[in-house]
C-alpha cells in the first residue's frame, strides 16, 4: 500500500472492492425492503379506503389485534435463527394460560398463578429443545408431535371448557393486558417493549451471538466451544414463556380463556417471521424486521375488511404479500452477494 | 551434503535444532499408533520448536492425519509412546487438554460462519462483554479492524469488519481462521491442508497468512501433500512414509529440486537414502 491509498479512488482494484465497507443495501437490505413494502400497502389502503385509512380507530384497531401474535413472532425469530421451528406455541399458549386460570381459580394468588403458567411454558420450551436439539429430530416433525401433546394435555386438564376472566375476579390482570394509557392499547406497548427487550438479547447478549452462530454453521459454533445444545434449547424455552403471555393477553383482551387459544395465530406468526427477513435457513434474522412484518399482516387484516373488500380477498393478499416480498428479498439478497463477489 | 538423514539424525541423537538449546513446544518420542491389525504410526519422534513452522508431506495413508489428531488429542498413542509439553511429559493427553495448552486447529471451510460478518467470526464463542453484561460490539469491531489490517494484510481503507465472510475469498477465510486462533492465544496452531481447492491466488494469500504466524512468535505444523504449497513457508520439514518419519529436513540445508529427488525415492523405495 504505497501509491495505492492516493490514488484508490480513481484506480479501485477489484481485489480491494471485494472487502469495501458493506453498503447499506446490504447491511439492512432485508428490513429496508419490509419497511418499503409496509409503506407501499398503507398508501395503497389509504387511496383506495381514506376516510377508513385517515382515521385514528382503524389503526387503534390493529394496534390491539396484531400484538397478539405479534410478540410470538419475536420470540420465534429465535427460533428460527438457530435454524429451528416451533410449530407448537399455539398448543403451548393455551396449555399455559390453563395452567394460570386453574391455579387461579383453586385460590393461589394472582402473581403465584402467573409464575405456575410461565414455567408451563419454559417447561414445555424445554422439551421441545431437548428432543429437538440433544436427540436432533427435526424440529418440524416433533414439534407437529408436542403440539398435540400439549393441546391435549390443556383439554384433558379443562376438560373441555372455558373460564371467564371476569373484572371482578381479575381486575388487576385486566388493566394489565387491555388498558389504554394515553390513547395507545397498551397491548403495543407491550409488543414494543418486549420487541426492545427481544433486540437487546439477540444483539447485545452473549447468547444472541450465539443464536446466530448456531444456525449459520453449528459445527463450527461446536468447534469454538459453544454448547449448540443449550443455545437451542434456551431458544425453545424463551418461545415458551412468551406463548404463554400472549396466550394470557389473548384470553384477558376476550374477557374469557377459551380451550382453542392459539388456535389461528400459527400461520400469521409464521408469515411474520419470514416476512421479515428472517432466513428459513437459519443464522440470519432480524427483530425490527418481525415487528414490522407482522404489523403489515395484521393491516391487511383489518385493512381488507374495513376498505369493504369481501374478507376472503385476505388470505389472497396474505399469499401475495408474502410470496412477493420473500422473492425480493432472496433476489436482494443474491444480487448483493454476486455484486460483492465480482467486485462491482 | 546438505541433507539431515534419518539415520544420520538417530546418530547423532539430535535432529537439527533452529534454535539450539531451546525447549521444544511440543515433542512425541517414540509414537506409535495401531488400530486393529493396521498400524498407523510406528515408533515416531516428531517435534515442533517455538517460534517454528513445521511442514508434514507425506502421500495419502502415510500417517499424516493420524500423527496431526495425535498431536490434538484425539488418539492417544500405544503403549510406550510419549507426548511432552514444553518439557513436560503429559500424561492424560485429550483434546481439552491439547486445546487449554494453546493448539488450535484451522478447519478447511467449517471453521467460519458464512453468514455472518468478520468481527463475530473472529469472536466467536470468546465475545468480550462490557460492565453491563452485554456484548462490547464496538471494541469487538474496533479489535476486529486492527487484526485485520496488522495480521492479516488487508489494506485498512478497504477491509471493513462488518462484511460477510460469505463475500470473501478462500484465501481471505484461511486469514479470519488463522488469525482467530492467533488471536486467542494459540501456542502452535495446526493447518491441516489449508490450500486444498484453492486458486494459485488464493493459494498464495493463504500462504502468507502461514507466515504471519511465525512473525507473531507463534509455531504451526503445515500439513500438505503438495510440497511446493509447504516447501516455500517452513523451517523444517517431516517426510512421513508407512507411518515412519522416512526423513527430516532443515530448509536452509536442502533446496526443493533435492527434496523432490529425495521424495521419489521414497515412494519407490521406502527409504529415504
Amino acid at each position: 500500500m504505497t501509491s495505492d491509498t492516493a490514488s484508490s479512488a480513481k484506480t479501485a482494484r477489484p481485489g480491494d472492492n471485494r472487502v469495501a465497507p458493506p453498503s447499506m443495501l446490504r447491511r439492512y437490505g432485508s428490513q429496508m425492503g419490509i419497511i418499503g413494502v409496509g409503506i407501499a400497502m398503507w398508501i395503497a389502503f389509504i387511496v383506495v379506503a381514506p376516510s377508513v385509512f385517515l382515521d385514528w380507530d382503524i389503526y387503534k384497531a390493529f394496534a390491539e389485534t396484531t400484538p397478539l401474535f405479534g410478540v410470538l413472532a419475536l420470540s420465534l425469530t429465535f427460533v428460527v435463527i438457530t435454524g429451528e421451528i416451533d410449530l407448537s406455541f399455539p398448543s403451548i399458549m393455551a396449555l399455559g394460560t390453563a395452567m394460570f386460570c386453574l391455579t387461579a381459580e383453586a385460590g393461589w394468588p394472582h402473581w403465584l398463578a402467573l409464575g405456575a403458567g410461565f414455567l408451563t411454558g419454559l417447561a414445555c420450551g424445554w422439551i421441545n429443545g431437548a428432543l429437538v436439539a440433544r436427540l436432533s429430530i427435526p424440529s418440524l416433525v416433533i414439534t407437529i408431535g408436542t403440539s398435540f401433546l400439549y393441546r391435549g394435555i390443556e383439554l384433558v386438564l379443562m376438560n373441555g371448557t372455558g373460564v371467564a376472566l371476569t373484572k371482578a375476579k381479575y381486575g388487576a390482570m385486566l388493566d394489565l393486558f387491555t388498558a389504554h394509557p394515553f390513547g395507545i392499547p397498551v397491548e403495543t406497548i407491550w409488543a414494543i417493549g418486549i420487541a426492545i427487550v427481544l433486540w437487546i438479547l439477540l444483539n447485545r447478549t452473549k447468547f444472541g451471538a450465539h443464536v446466530f452462530l448456531v444456525g449459520d454453521n453449528p459445527t463450527s459454533a461446536d468447534l469454538m466451544g459453544i454448547n449448540v445444545v443449550s443455545v437451542k434449547t434456551r431458544a425453545f424455552m424463551l418461545m415458551g414463556v412468551v406463548s404463554v403471555f400472549a396466550g394470557l393477553m389473548t384470553s384477558f383482551v376476550g374477557f374469557y380463556f377459551w380451550p382453542t387459544t392459539g388456535d389461528g395465530a400459527l400461520l400469521s406468526t409464521i408469515a411474520s417471521v419470514f416476512l421479515g427477513g428472517t432466513s428459513v435457513f437459519g443464522g440470519t434474522g432480524s427483530i425490527v424486521g418481525s415487528l414490522v412484518a407482522s404489523y403489515i399482516i395484521g393491516a391487511i387484516n383489518a385493512g381488507i375488511v374495513s376498505a369493504g373488500i369481501n374478507a376472503f380477498y385476505t388470505q389472497l393478499a396474505f399469499g401475495l404479500v408474502i410470496v412477493v416480498s420473500v422473492v425480493l428479498q432472496t433476489i436482494i439478497a443474491r444480487r448483493v452477494r454476486r455484486q460483492s463477489i465480482r467486485g462491482k | 551434503m546438505p541433507a539431515v538423514s534419518a539415520a544420520r539424525e538417530t546418530a547423532t541423537g539430535d535432529a537439527p535444532q533452529p534454535v539450539p538449546g531451546r525447549t521444544p513446544i511440543i515433542e512425541l518420542r517414540n509414537v506409535s499408533k495401531t488400530f486393529g491389525e493396521v498400524r498407523s504410526l510406528s515408533a515416531v519422534d516428531f517435534k515442533v520448536y517455538p517460534g517454528e513452522i513445521v511442514g508434514l508431506l507425506g502421500d495419502n495413508g502415510a500417517g499424516k492425519s493420524t500423527l496431526v489428531k495425535t498431536i490434538m488429542g484425539y488418539h492417544s498413542p500405544d503403549a510406550g509412546g510419549e507426548i511432552f509439553f514444553n518439557g513436560e511429559r503429559i500424561h492424560d493427553w485429550s483434546v481439552a487438554r491439547a486445546r487449554a495448552l494453546g493448539i488450535e486447529t484451522v478447519y478447511q471451510e467449517r471453521a467460519l460462519a458464512e453468514k455472518q460478518p468478520i468481527w463475530r467470526n473472529l469472536f466467536m464463542g470468546r465475545e468480550p462483554r462490557n460492565r453491563w453484561g452485554l456484548l462490547d460490539v464496538r471494541r469487538m469491531k474496533a479489535e476486529a479492524s486492527r487484526l485485520m489490517s496488522a495480521h492479516m494484510g488487508f489494506t485498512s481503507a478497504a477491509v471493513h469488519p462488518d462484511n460477510v465472510v460469505m463475500t470473501m475469498s478462500g484465501g481471505e477465510k484461511q486469514g479470519v481462521a488463522i488469525t482467530r486462533a492467533l488471536y486467542f492465544d494459540a501456542k502452535l496452531v495446526v493447518l491441516d491442508e489449508p490450500t486444498m481447492g484453492l486458486s494459485l491466488s488464493e493459494t498464495k494469500k493463504t500462504l502468507d497468512f502461514v507466515q504471519g504466524i511465525k512473525t507473531v512468535g507463534k509455531s504451526a505444523i503445515f500439513i500438505d501433500h503438495n510440497i511446493f504449497h509447504v516447501y516455500p513457508v517452513v523451517d523444517r520439514l517431516y517426510v512421513l512414509d508407512r507411518g515412519k518419519v522416512a526423513g527430516v529436513f532443515l530448509k536452509s540445508e536442502i533446496t526443493m529440486e533435492q527434496l523432490i529427488d529425495r521424495l521419489y525415492h521414497v515412494a519407490r523405495t521406502g527409504t529415504i537414502d
